[in-house]
């Protein structure tokens, strides 16, 4: 019995094929980040909002998504998109589709924090000089929000990196969904998934060490 | 008495039956007076008298409960009246200056004017680099706010309301967050820029400036002004009980 021995060598041929998955894992963190981040600035500005129907659409959006698993929203939009519009949606799209929705909701609450809690003086100072609700948030205070906020914003896309992995479970071929792939044509499932640990480890370990550097720099300017 | 009578100048903030309400407390309990053209008032009183609440209702910072405000003839507490558009007119320096952390001092100063008043950039510099000047701190044009002393963020702050060439300066107990000893930088700026004729309203606990720069004193207690008067009137011999009082513990 050599059970204890691993076999890279059989897997060999299909480590590029593995390492393929970085770049569509990465590609669909980013994305999703980003439009996220954009959703999610938008919906934090509708939970400050005065105007009733606005503040309720943003609470009502978050209570969904913090309510719902993630693995159900993604299932949901992947096989009934195609059933109500009859659009045959890619696992890599629908996957951006969830992953943006989702990251907005938690993004947004992150962004109504940071908004809050921007002295209120700034607010003040912006108004007294006659400068107006859309160029206060975006010039005076979302900069300062974003800036408080940077080391949590950091940590959402942790997160969405790590869920990113679901994808796998719809066919999008991701890093886990690859080193399945492999595992299931060599017979051997240990070696590809202990690859793909160490490369997901590595990769939220240097976004973990952007937060620290964040947050020092952040600390020392202010 | 006379001399109120003689008054040339124009009216430039008419505030009249003036309530302000938190919830239960009354803040403001009726307050009718005028500011004219190019005077100086200083707001002075016991803390709790309403004076920071009167000066920010003048802007609409705070949203008066009944009366009229009328500002150049227009009436700020008409719903119809475009309040950002009357701020542009309407400078204010605040007690805990307020400065934009994020941008350096000149960019705090041409800020408004680019963005409000639609002022070309280079003309907005050249006239933020005037006004640094004229408050001492051309040599603070690339810092950034936190790397200044309380007396100069002040100054800077004054600069930047005056950047939009505001027609009324109100000052929220301007010099009450900064260490003793740059109190006077601070007030020397005011006053020059009393010198050039600008209309001030200036809630304050300095006694000596008020008695200086001022051309009247109101002095508020309980939300209502309990006595207006020249700075030798009310510092000679005040009226009120209250007054009296009060000036015996802060001189």
């Amino acid at each position: 019995m050599n059970s204890l021995s691993l076999d890279f060598e059989s897997i060999t041929p299909s480590i590029p094929f593995i390492l393929g998955g970085i770049a569509v894992t990465l590609q669909f963190t980013a994305l999703s980040a980003v439009i996220g981040f954009i959703f999610g600035v938008l919906l934090s500005f509708c939970k400050i909002s005065s105007f009733k129907p606005l503040y309720w659409f943003g609470m009502a959006y978050t209570s969904v998504f913090r309510g719902t698993p993630l693995l159900v929203t993604l299932s949901l939009i992947y096989f009934a998109t195609p059933q109500l519009t009859g659009y045959d949606i890619s696992g890599f799209q629908a996957g951006i589709i969830t992953f943006s929705l989702n990251s907005a909701a938690y993004i947004s609450e992150v962004i109504r924090a940071g908004i809050l809690a921007v002295d209120r003086g700034q607010t003040e100072a912006a108004q007294s000089l006659g400068v107006r609700y859309q160029p206060m948030m975006l010039d005076i205070i979302l900069p300062q929000a974003i800036k408080n906020i940077l080391p949590a914003l950091v940590n959402e896309s942790i997160a969405l990196l790590k869920d990113s992995t679901l994808v796998s479970t719809i066919g999008a071929q991701d890093l886990l969904r690859r080193a399945q792939i492999v595992g299931a044509e060599k017979y051997v499932y240990f070696e590809p998934l202990l690859i793909v640990t160490v490369i997901y480890y590595a990769m939220v370990m240097i976004l973990t060490v952007t937060s620290t550097f964040l947050e020092q720099r952040l600390r020392k300017s202010s | 008495m006379q001399d109120l009578v003689k008054q040339p100048k124009p009216v430039a903030v008419k505030i009249d039956r003036l309530y302000k309400s938190f919830g239960e407390l009354k803040v403001l309990r009726d307050i009718t007076t005028e500011i004219y053209q190019g005077e100086v008032v200083a707001m002075i009183g016991p803390s709790g008298s309403g004076k920071s609440t009167f000066l920010r209702c003048l802007n609409l910072l705070e949203m008066p409960t009944s009366g009229t405000i009328m500002i150049q003839g227009v009436e700020m507490t008409d719903p119809k009246t475009d309040v950002m558009a009357m701020r542009q007119h309407v400078g204010m320096v605040f007690q805990h200056f307020h400065l934009f952390p994020h941008m350096t001092v000149l960019k705090n100063i041409m800020y408004a004017p680019i963005k409000v008043k639609k002022m070309p950039e280079a003309e907005a510099e050249n006239k933020a680099r005037d006004l640094l000047a004229r408050v001492g701190l051309a040599e603070k044009a690339n810092v950034y706010p936190s790397k200044l002393s309380g007396g100069q963020k002040q100054r800077i702050a004054i600069a930047r309301a005056l950047a939009m060439e505001p027609q009324l300066m109100l000052f929220d107990e301007p010099t009450s967050a900064l260490d003793p000893e740059m109190v006077k930088e601070v007030l020397d700026v005011m006053k020059v820029v009393s010198e050039s004729g600008m209309t001030m309203a200036v809630v304050t606990h300095e006694m000596g400036f008020a008695r200086e720069v001022a051309d009247r004193i109101f002095f508020l207690d309980g939300g209502r002004i309990a006595e207006e008067a020249t700075p030798d009137e009310f510092f000679k011999q005040p009226k009120s009980d209250r007054a009296q009082q009060f000036l015996a513990k802060m001189l």
